[in-house]
């Protein structure tokens, strides 16, 4: 069984996150990139899928140059090859772009069981899965906190508000994971001394036979009309109790309308 | 000429800075005042890999280089140096000499284990009587009926008595101007292990004072050569100053880093500390022992892993060594400090390091030694 995973390189969420005014994208120059957290537990996973019924793991990355960093990282955990599509047309993409380039990447290698991420740290929308799944007519499994594969059925467990529905679709099949599901694994020195030699073929959209002129910014389907950066943080309100404390806060979140 | 360590080095220092950020960084304060030796965070080392960066494949290991070792030994030291020491002298004194004298039979016996980070092992040399002067050992062992019979008594032996602990080599007179190693498994009747001391600092790393009595081995437990114990320990004793220099460079950056934050958040009379000259060159000074600490060790690291001359590789290891842990105590000196009385406080971390420094003075070859080592090495007729 082979298995893909979609990873995004996104600005670590620990640095200090800004947008590029010029053009209301992610200024990626200002924060270090890492692999997008929840991408993690999805390369985890087709790791452990692959030590149970073998195959190979691609990664698949849309991105700049600099995702490369994030790929070696993804080989260096233990999969075998990566897919690369950088292309400075894609800059300001939007989900649908992004999930149409991963579509026909996903083309190229040869796959039963594709894994994301449920959402990325950076953009939050949690739709890509969603929208690759539609663009390839394959069916999706979404919000899994556990998956298991018997010959060509997917059985996953999908979080819900109140426990978790089994659902189950056959291959080819999208898969999106929670952080619930596993824990990463970290690369070991001998995994990243592996990971130098492995393939990552790098791919622009001219060799995915798209358009450059129907891709980028200037196409998006979404935009980003205006932004203003977070106000810092307001000082607390403390409460002193001089034996009324718990009336206080009643009366506190009453006037935030929470009682 | 190049003062970069490589991209695949570059990119296992964030794994293991990344792991011991997460796993080890939290919990430091409290096994230090525990004085808690975290068997399952050494466990986990050993499933990082940590353990066989240096050990053939064969064995488990990743047949990586010594450079490798030295930048998990300084992220590790950079977050606690009671874990920095426990893989350094897991791999230093407890993995090295059975790699480099064992017989395969002795390498297939204990390797697998120690690489995975089953199990540590402990090297007794020092002695009440022999530390420095470590060719006093009086340690005696007699061979009889195939058996080594090992009376005497080993102090501050680091690894040596935990429930991973899986074998002490220890140094013993096997005759007249003669001594051997032999290994010792735990458990072995008449090897007595004491309660663990109670240390200044490395509370979370396991040091015991060792016995034997009457404590029978099989003939077979010989390390290498009988009469070439002294020798061998040598040999192996340079790699060893190269990684407690390392952990030293850990410790010496730990200083930076928390001593940067505090100076940016600490205000006094209105401004942050780092704004006055006085707090500012401190930390100056501070970068400067980091970075010279890091590029002798680096530099010691690389001529071993190039392969150049034993005799080129002591002289860079003792210089780093001696640098290094000197540094590192004033860095120490310096971070508290800029901490003023929060410096004194435990609830700081660099009040533990304060009280981890010193050892690294002293422990594998003290300042003294190390000096010694160079005068000899520059061809002084030094005594
Ligand atoms: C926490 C800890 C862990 C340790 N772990 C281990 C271990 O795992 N295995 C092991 O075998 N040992 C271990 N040691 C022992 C350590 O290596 C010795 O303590 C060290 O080598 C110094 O020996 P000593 O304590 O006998 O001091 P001494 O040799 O008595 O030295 C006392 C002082 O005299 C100076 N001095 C001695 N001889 C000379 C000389 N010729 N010229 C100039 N100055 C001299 C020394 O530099 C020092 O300042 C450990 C020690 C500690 C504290």
């Amino acid at each position: 069984m082979n298995i893909v995973v979609l990873v995004k390189q996104v600005p670590d969420t620990e640095g200090d996150r800004k947008l590029d005014p010029s053009d209301r994208t992610i200024d990626r120059t200002s924060v270090d990139p890492v692999i997008n957290y929840i991408d993690e537990f999805a390369i985890e996973e087709a790791l452990r899928l692959k030590e149970e019924h073998g195959g190979d793991v691609t990664i698949l990355t849309v991105g700049p140059e600099q995702a490369t960093v994030s790929i070696r990282k993804a080989l260096s955990m233990g999969a075998d090859k990566a897919v690369h599509v950088c292309d400075e047309a894609l800059h300001g993409a939007c989900a649908i772009q992004t999930a149409t380039v991963i579509a026909k990447a996903l083309g190229t290698v040869e796959w039963d069981v594709a894994i994301a991420g449920s959402e990325a740290t950076d953009s939050r929308m949690s739709v890509v899965p969603a929208l690759v799944s539609e663009v390839l007519g394959a069916p999706q499994l979404s919000q899994a906190r556990k998956v298991s594969v018997d010959g060509s059925t997917v059985t996953i467990e999908r979080v819900t508000e109140t426990g978790f529905d089994r659902v189950q679709a056959p291959t080819p099949v999208v898969i999106s994971v929670v952080e619930k599901i596993n824990e990463p694994r970290y690369p070991s020195f001998k995994g990243i001394m592996a990971a130098k030699n492995k393939p990552i073929e790098v791919l622009d959209t001219a060799a995915l036979g798209l358009d450059a002129g129907t891709l980028g910014l200037v196409n998006a389907s979404t935009a980003v009309v205006s932004f203003e950066v977070a106000p810092p943080r307001a000082a607390g309100q403390v409460v002193k109790d001089e034996g009324d404390g718990g009336v206080k806060i009643a009366d506190y979140l009453a006037s935030k309308k929470l009682v | 000429m190049t003062f970069e360590l490589s991209e695949e080095h570059e990119a296992f220092r964030k794994v293991v800075r990344d792991f011991a950020e997460a796993e080890i960084a939290p919990q430091a304060a409290r096994w230090d005042k525990e004085h808690h030796f975290p068997v399952d965070i050494v466990a986990k080392l050993g499933e990082l890999g940590l353990f066989g960066l240096v050990v053939p494949v064969e064995y488990g290991g990743s047949d990586g280089d010594f450079t490798s070792l030295c930048v998990a030994i300084e992220e590790l030291g950079r977050a606690d140096q009671s874990i920095g020491i426990t893989l350094e002298a897991a791999v230093g004194l407890g993995i090295n000499p059975i790699l480099t004298f064992g017989t395969e039979e002795q390498k297939q016996q204990w390797l697998p284990d120690l690489v995975a980070g089953r199990a540590v092992a402990g090297f007794g040399l020092t002695e009440p009587e022999a530390g420095s002067d470590a060719g006093a050992t009086r340690t005696r062992a007699v061979l009889a009926a195939g058996e080594w019979v090992i009376n005497g008594a080993k102090s501050f032996i680091t690894n040596s008595g935990s429930s991973m602990t899986s074998l002490v080599t220890v140094t013993a007179r096997t005759g007249p101007d003669e001594i051997s190693a032999i290994i010792v498994p735990a458990g072995t009747p008449g090897f007595e292990v004491a309660p663990a001391y109670d240390k200044l600092g490395w509370h979370a790393s396991d040091t015991h004072g060792l016995t034997f009595t009457d404590c029978r081995v099989p003939e077979a437990n010989l390390l290498g050569t009988r009469g070439a114990g002294f020798k061998q320990f040598l040999a192996v004793l340079d790699d060893g100053r190269i990684a407690i220099s390392a952990l030293a460079v850990g410790l010496a950056q730990a200083c930076l880093d928390h001593s940067l934050r505090y100076a940016n958040e600490r205000k006094t009379f209105g401004h942050p500390i780092g704004s006055r000259q006085a707090v500012a060159f401190a930390l100056s000074d501070l970068a400067v022992a980091v970075e010279a600490a890091r590029l002798l060790t680096y530099k010691a690291a690389w001529l071993k892993d190039a392969g150049r001359s034993a005799k080129q590789v002591k002289q860079a290891a003792a210089i780093a060594k001696l640098h290094s842990t000197e540094a590192a105590v004033t860095a120490t000196r310096i971070a508290t400090q800029v901490f003023g009385g929060n410096g004194f406080m435990e609830e700081f971390p660099v009040a533990r390091f304060y009280r981890d420094a010193k050892i690294l003075e002293i422990g594998e070859g003290t300042s003294e030694v190390q000096r010694l080592v160079i005068a000899r090495g520059l061809g002084l007729p030094v005594v």
